[in-house]
């Protein structure tokens, strides 16, 4: 099969309109006889949901969580840009388009950027008019800051809550269109599969995860809205819920996975400390705005670091790229973080960490200002480390966040499979090879508000969509192999806890399909990430039977999904043998070590396609094409 | 630095909504001072799966204190001894070598147990449902800057939004009461312009929903506000107080001219 992305012809900045005009409509007395599945209740899910539904479609929103306002969007911290001028700075949607473009290391699709630039001010309305309390200034307009990667102030902000805002917003318009009928909630359910008929989606099996049962589900279209697979670090910045196990059944159904690789590896999180540890908490990329970036100049200088002089710390960011300094974007700053650590330059107990320092932002505008800006978030630091940032740098190290890779979409956000649509992180679109800061917020609502909307319904007035039962054999088949899984999984009764198997594909995955990844490193993660799978399907222990709320037994479904999933990121980094972005491949890099792109060889999505659990998946390639962009090697110097 | 406890839990154990639950004893040894209360939980869970025993099911997710998961009676305290922290955010350097740590599930008649720390919270979404938002489809939205929202209000509102909807306000109240909870809400939404429109009907309609999930009335002890990981302060329940006293003339007659509505 081709693949076939569907953009528009015509000039970049008609796109989006030109294929609006042209997209077949349900008409509002025909909506209400079309059902649609949303699975996953974050940005993406909350929003298409709720925009649905107020279409007047029929729409069943599955969560994991006991309330569809807890999905992890909730807990992004910085903020959401939009291209509004609102600060009279230049910006453009251009602009933003290019920044974007640039961020992504030129491997994301061109026209699907643009077009979330085009829509990005029209969310930043709609969530207004929601009464999203966004920062505002004294006259009562709406407040911005800057973020890394970019040289304007286009970022929109709720304190350090964002995400949580924004969430709020739309899962209170899910709310609204529950109490109108015309959502269903099922929350603590879980997705186990996608069901086809005639090579449509048209329905899910999911598991009640209060009582065990098994549910199916018919629908006229199927979105999954279900977060990135950061969790396959074991150790990341993502809920402890957070899986692939709805994207990577759809995949083993047929859909295509694209660019599996490109993770993006935060730059400013709290640093790792004991064996028992189970997350890792982010510290928002806006500290960068005031915090500046150190370390000893001196390779293991153990010195408290306010005993450290100014000549002798090594503001290496500042140092290096001094039109960006601290703001560059993350790969760039979490690759340098690696970088003086390795040189044994890095600071804690442990060397695997470094100084982000606010006593000059103190210092200039007063602890009060600070307070204000981030006070939330040297509360959350201080709760954690037992340090009080207001009196002595921050510590800091890199870690797994977000996930550009995620299900192949083309420019309607529908998969290879026809009727299955993915939406935010989950799918792999807009952010090529790294993610800008504040860019996840605007694509998540940008897919649910204002493009899945028109799409869907494209695919539902288009095709030809025969009535299905859930009695029917497809359903039975999916129903059975959903079952039968499960079963498989409590009958192994080995010695293993499902966490142990968790930890140990985490420490594979961040050795050799981290910050930096090589031939020979990737090759070694792969025949141990299946040795891993082999032990775990005969030795996991999960204690507790189906029919019950059984946490064991949920998380090794997800965990079993994660090391599958594993091989295919390290295959994905494999066949890449160039640098771009996130994706750093020690054998293509610059004199300087900074990432070296090959647009000659590399200037493609890789998009595989599932052939069976043990056979080799296909790699098919979707060409980049760059009309408006000059392709340049990144700099931020 | 770092030091290693070693704790008595005793922790509810419920097999089912519908089964009879108790507080069970279990010792954990070294525990490190820096792990934070569920990795001391998580601890604990894979010394019993290592001895054969079911693991203690409790709800938890982001682990940074802000998407309201987590949910347990510490000592007899909501989200234990620290005030403004979640227990995902409560660290295991505020307790002492030696201590007796009780845990326990929420306890409201809305909230039922599911099993063992886990309860069904679901009521929360019901009142929202019932009101807490502003009816606008996509769409309709202008120009952002065209609402203006003075800065003080603008962070009253946002001191009210803060909400993570744990359920620690009702968890922590004699009464089980959801004042505090509802009472955010309405702020939120009583302090934009955004929110006017609908200030009446909102404040009628949560609060029916409310009662009708079988919450408790507001006696005033403010246990809610020292409770609530979120800051939320029994103010906005004394704003709620108003909203409803004047809704209750106002909504009446809104009520009758929005009949033609569809």
């Amino acid at each position: 099969m081709s693949l076939d992305a569907r953009v528009p012809i015509g000039p970049l900045s008609e796109k989006w309109t030109k294929c609006k005009n042209e997209l077949k409509l349900v008409s509002p007395t025909n909506k209400r006889k079309y059902d649609i599945i949303v699975i996953g209740s974050g940005l993406a899910g909350a929003s298409a949901a709720a925009s649905l539904g107020e279409l007047g479609y029929n729409v069943k929103v599955f969560c994991f969580q006991d309330s569809p306002r807890r999905a992890h969007s909730i807990a992004a911290q910085g903020g959401i840009n939009a291209a509004k001028n609102y600060q009279n700075d230049g910006d453009s949607v251009g602009r933003l388009f290019y920044d974007t473009v640039k961020g992504g290391d030129f491997r994301a699709r061109e026209a699907n950027v643009y077009r979330l630039a085009e829509v990005s001010a029209n969310i930043i309305d709609q969530c207004v008019a929601q009464g999203v309390p966004f920062a505002r200034e004294y006259g009562g307009t709406l407040a911005n800051r800057t973020f890394g990667g970019v040289l304007v102030s286009r970022t929109f902000y709720a304190r350090g809550q964002t995400g949580q805002q924004l969430l709020l917003g739309a899962y209170s318009s899910l709310m609204r269109q529950v109490e109108r009928g015309k959502v269903k909630l099922y929350s603590r359910h879980e997705m186990l599969d996608l069901v086809l008929v005639d090579g449509v989606a048209r329905g899910v099996i999911a598991r009640d995860l209060t009582n065990g049962n098994f549910e199916k589900h018919a629908a006229h279209a199927v979105l999954l809205c279900t977060g990135g697979y950061s969790n396959v670090f074991y150790l990341s910045t993502n809920a402890k819920g957070c899986n692939a196990t709805a994207i990577w059944r759809a995949y083993k159904r047929g859909a295509y996975f694209g660019n599996p690789c490109f993770t993006q590896i935060h730059p400013t999180s709290i640093p790792q400390h004991g064996d028992y540890q189970s997350k890792l908490t982010l510290m928002s990329e806006s500290l960068r705005n005031d915090g500046r970036v150190w370390v000893p100049k001196q390779k293991g200088d153990k010195r408290r670091p306010e005993a450290i002089p100014e000549g002798e710390r090594d503001y290496y960011l500042e140092r290096k790229y001094p039109t960006y300094g601290n703001m560059v974007p993350r790969d760039v700053a979490s690759r340098n973080a690696k970088a003086v650590c390795d040189e044994g330059r890095g600071v804690s107990e442990t060397g695997q960490a470094v100084y982000l320092d606010f006593a000059d932002a103190i210092k200039r505008d007063g602890r009060e200002v600070i307070r204000q800006k981030y006070g939330n978030l040297f509360h959350m630091y201080e709760k954690i480390t037992g340090e009080n940032p207001y009196h002595t740098p921050m510590k800091i190290y890199p870690a797994p966040h977000y996930t550009m890779g995620g299900l192949w979409v083309d420019y309607h956000l529908e998969s290879t499979i026809p009727g299955l649509f993915v939406l935010g992180e989950a799918n792999f679109s807009d952010h090529g090879a790294n993610r800008l800061g504040a860019s996840a917020l605007m694509q998540g609502l940008a897919d649910g508000y204002f493009i899945a909307p028109y799409t869907v319904g494209h695919h539902l007035a288009g095709r030809k969509l025969p009535k299905v039962s859930t009695d029917g054999p497809e359903f039975e088949e999916a129903l059975r192999a959903a079952k039968g899984r499960v079963d498989r999984l409590l009958k192994i009764n080995g010695k293993r806890s499902v966490d142990s198997f968790h930890r140990e594909l985490g420490r594979i995955m961040w050795d050799k399909c981290g910050m930096s990844r090589s031939e020979a490193g990737l090759k070694e993660a792969i025949a141990k990430i299946r040795a891993l799978r082999e032990e775990f399907w005969n030795n996991v222990k999960i204690p507790g039977g189906n029919a019950e709320l059984n946490q064991s037994l949920e998380q090794a479904g997800r965990v079993a999904d994660f090391i599958e999933l594993g091989e295919l990121m390290c295959r994905d980094a494999l066949n890449r043998r160039e640098s771009c972005g996130g994706h750093f491949r020690e054998e293509s890099q610059t004199e300087e070590n900074e990432a070296k792109r090959d647009d000659e060889n590399y200037l493609y999505v890789s998009a595989w396609q599932h052939q069976g659990d043990d056979k080799e998946p296909t790699l098919h390639k979707e060409p980049l094409a760059f009309e408006s962009i000059h392709l340049t090697q990144r700099s931020y110097k | 630095m770092e030091k290693k406890l070693n704790l008595t839990l005793k922790i509810w154990r419920q097999k089912g909504p519908q089964a009879q639950g108790r507080l069970v004893t279990y010792p954990v040894q070294g525990v490190s001072t820096d792990a934070s209360f569920l990795e001391m939980l998580d601890v604990l869970n894979e010394e019993l799966l290592k001895k054969g025993e079911e693991p203690v099911a409790f709800d938890h997710d982001c682990r940074e204190g802000i998407c309201g998961m987590c949910s347990l009676m510490i000592n007899g305290q909501t989200h234990g001894p620290d005030r403004e922290t979640t227990t995902c955010q409560l660290h295991m350097r505020r307790f002492k070598d030696g201590d007796t740590i009780v845990i326990e599930p929420w306890r409201a008649k809305s909230f039922p147990i599911l099993k063992d720390l886990v309860v069904d919270r679901t009521a929360f979404d019901r009142v929202i449902a019932a009101g807490g938002y502003a009816s606008v489809n996509v769409g309709n939205a202008q120009d952002a800057n065209c609402i203006l929202v003075g800065k003080e209000s603008a962070d009253r509102a946002m001191d009210a939004a803060a909400c993570i909807g744990c359920g620690a306000c009702v968890a922590s109240c004699k009464n089980a009461s959801a004042m505090l909870f509802v009472a955010a809400k309405v702020t939120h939404f009583a302090e934009l312009p955004q929110g006017q429109p609908e200030r009446y009907k909102r404040a009628q309609a949560m609060v029916a929903q409310m009662d009708a999930e079988g919450f408790g009335g507001c006696t005033n002890t403010y246990e809610c506000e020292a409770a609530c990981p979120a800051g939320i302060q029994v103010t906005t329940i004394a704003k709620l107080n108003r909203e409803y006293l004047k809704s209750s003339f106002a909504y009446a007659e809104e009520s009758k001219s929005s009949e033609g509505e569809g």
